[in-house]
């Protein structure tokens, strides 16, 4: 038996499909995860992500703590409310972590950060955060539901705390309030607008009866995997790791370089880094019927220029792929070489396969951004 | 019958189904279990007509979101057709895998040894002892 949340025994009587995801059983569907993910795109749908880890950042020091733990700058986060996305770095510029961080005051930011890195990030964060007297606080009260889609927001609002109803309609997008003892943000991992709650653990079962009432359709991890990939999202372990800086990880616009005068963990390596170049984070579409998946290799297409009188051929691999539910065809994201493409070729079982370099996000807000 | 393993059919370990045809031929696909298993199936590969399949051999490849999964032949001879529906709807298997969902029809290998394949009820009890 793995870790649970506070959510697993309403999995189990609905239905869903328990799989061992980091430690943890978690749903991976309801019965068909094609249905969910169409219900996330054209409707509403919901997931349980209280697996994932929430810490509070507390102490008169706490931003000046973020700009020296984050790659990202929390310089950006003038509005109460506001959130960041950013990657932890250890000092090789290795991707520790990716994240969330909330501004909620000057003495508190909030952090949202992945269930399969939870004790390394916390003991990483809890060294560092010693020598400014923040104090890091793991919310293991809590649970934490996404509601994603077109339909979301407005299935949503009439089932939080009286309180919150008009409030949250005002939520703006990349932003999260709290409430009590709940906090909304208007954040996600799908493309689609919504919200992820975060909730008392004991009120956790009656809220997700309830949004299921309203339409709100239960969605799994497998779900989760194939609308983030479409959307262009990373995942942690997958897409990146600590062997991975964020400029080979597609991640180089969450590195904040300026001002020059930050110092932060991993700044000296990412700037070598920056200088020497090397592979880039793509998308691909399969242009053949078939699957990607992780790990396969991709290699120049013998109709690509750029391969000749080069000293080390072009190459690259699958870091997480999958068939696109929206778009009827397999995508992915993969590490390439720099200057691949725009054909290029996928091993998949032992044969080449035809792919296309394409700028993810593949899908956002239901329609599909690249050419099939 | 027991429930999604129907009595007229054969079955191996690895989640293939056999049905006798009047022909003497035999269809083959993927049972019940195996589909429900993989899920939502997205991409399917059947064998070319006229293939020789050894029974054990991989013979078809089926691919859910999840994963892909290898079908390997339960019998031995030579593919005299494969169900070219599943290339558009691969979710006929899904859907109906004692049916529409067939993969191939095989010419049986004459004087082959009559491979060890399950009865309903055997193949059945191995799905109890899996869960």
């Amino acid at each position: 038996m793995g870790l649970r949340t506070p959510l697993y025994g309403t999995h189990v009587s609905g239905g869903a499909k328990i799989i061992d995801f980091g430690g943890w059983d978690m749903p991976l569907n309801y019965g068909s995860q094609i249905e969910e993910h169409h219900a996330v795109r054209r409707d509403a749908g919901m997931f349980d992500v209280s697996h994932m880890c929430v810490i509070d950042l507390t102490g008169a020091r706490v931003r000046e703590f973020l700009r020296l733990l984050l790659a990202n700058d929390v310089a950006k986060l003038t509005i109460p409310g506001r959130a960041l996305y950013s990657c932890m770095l250890n000092p090789d510029g290795g991707v520790i972590d990716d994240l969330i961080v909330y501004f909620q005051s000057e003495s508190w930011f909030r952090l949202v950060v992945n269930a399969g890195t939870r004790q390394k990030d916390l003991k990483w964060i809890s060294e560092h955060a010693a020598d400014f007297g923040v104090e890091v606080r793991e919310r293991t009260d809590l649970a934490m539901i996404a509601v994603q889609g077109p339909n979301a927001i407005i299935k949503t609002v009439p089932l939080l705390p009286a309180d919150a109803r008009a409030a949250a309609l005002e939520i703006a997008r990349f932003s999260g309030t709290a409430f009590g003892s709940w906090f909304v943000a208007r954040t996600g991992y799908t493309g689609e607008d919504g919200f992820e709650i975060m909730l008392p653990a004991e009120d956790a079962a009656a809220a997700w009866l309830a949004l299921k009432a309203q339409g709100i359709a239960p969605a799994g991890l497998g779900a989760r995997d194939t609308l983030r990939l479409e959307a262009g999202m990373n995942l942690y372990g997958n897409d990146m790791d600590e062997t991975r800086h964020p400029l080979e990880s597609g991640l180089a616009w969450t590195v904040a370089f300026a001002p020059a005068e930050r110092e932060f963990i991993g700044r000296a390596a990412l700037t070598r880094a920056r200088a020497a170049g090397g592979p880039v984070l793509v998308g691909l579409v399969l242009e053949e019927r078939g699957v990607l998946r992780s790990h396969q290799q991709v290699s120049a297409s013998g109709e690509s220029s750029a391969e000749a009188g080069r000293a080390a051929p072009l190459a690259g691999e699958v870091t997480s792929g999958t068939f696109s539910p929206t778009l009827n065809r397999a995508i992915a994201l993969a590490r390439v070489s720099k200057g691949m493409g725009p054909k290029v070729l996928v091993d998949i079982r032992g044969k080449p396969h035809a792919a296309r370099v394409v700028k993810p996000p593949f899908v956002r807000n239901g329609k599909a951004l690249i050419e099939i | 019958m027991i429930e999604n393993v129907p009595d007229d059919l054969q079955y191996t370990k690895s989640h293939e189904w056999v049905r006798k045809l009047s022909s003497g031929q035999v269809e083959v696909g993927i049972t019940h279990h195996a589909q429900e298993s993989l899920g939502d199936l997205v991409f399917v590969e059947v064998p070319q007509t006229d293939r020789h399949v050894a029974a054990g051999e991989a013979c078809a490849v089926v691919e859910s979101v999840k994963a892909a999964s290898d079908v390997y032949s339960p019998v031995s001879g030579r593919v005299v057709a494969s169900n070219a529906d599943l290339a558009q709807r691969p979710e006929l298997l899904n859907q109906d895998p004692y049916g529409a969902g067939w993969l191939m029809r095989v010419e049986l290998d004459a004087g082959a040894p009559g491979s060890a394949l399950l009865t309903a009820a055997e193949y059945a009890k191995t799905l109890d002892a899996a869960e």
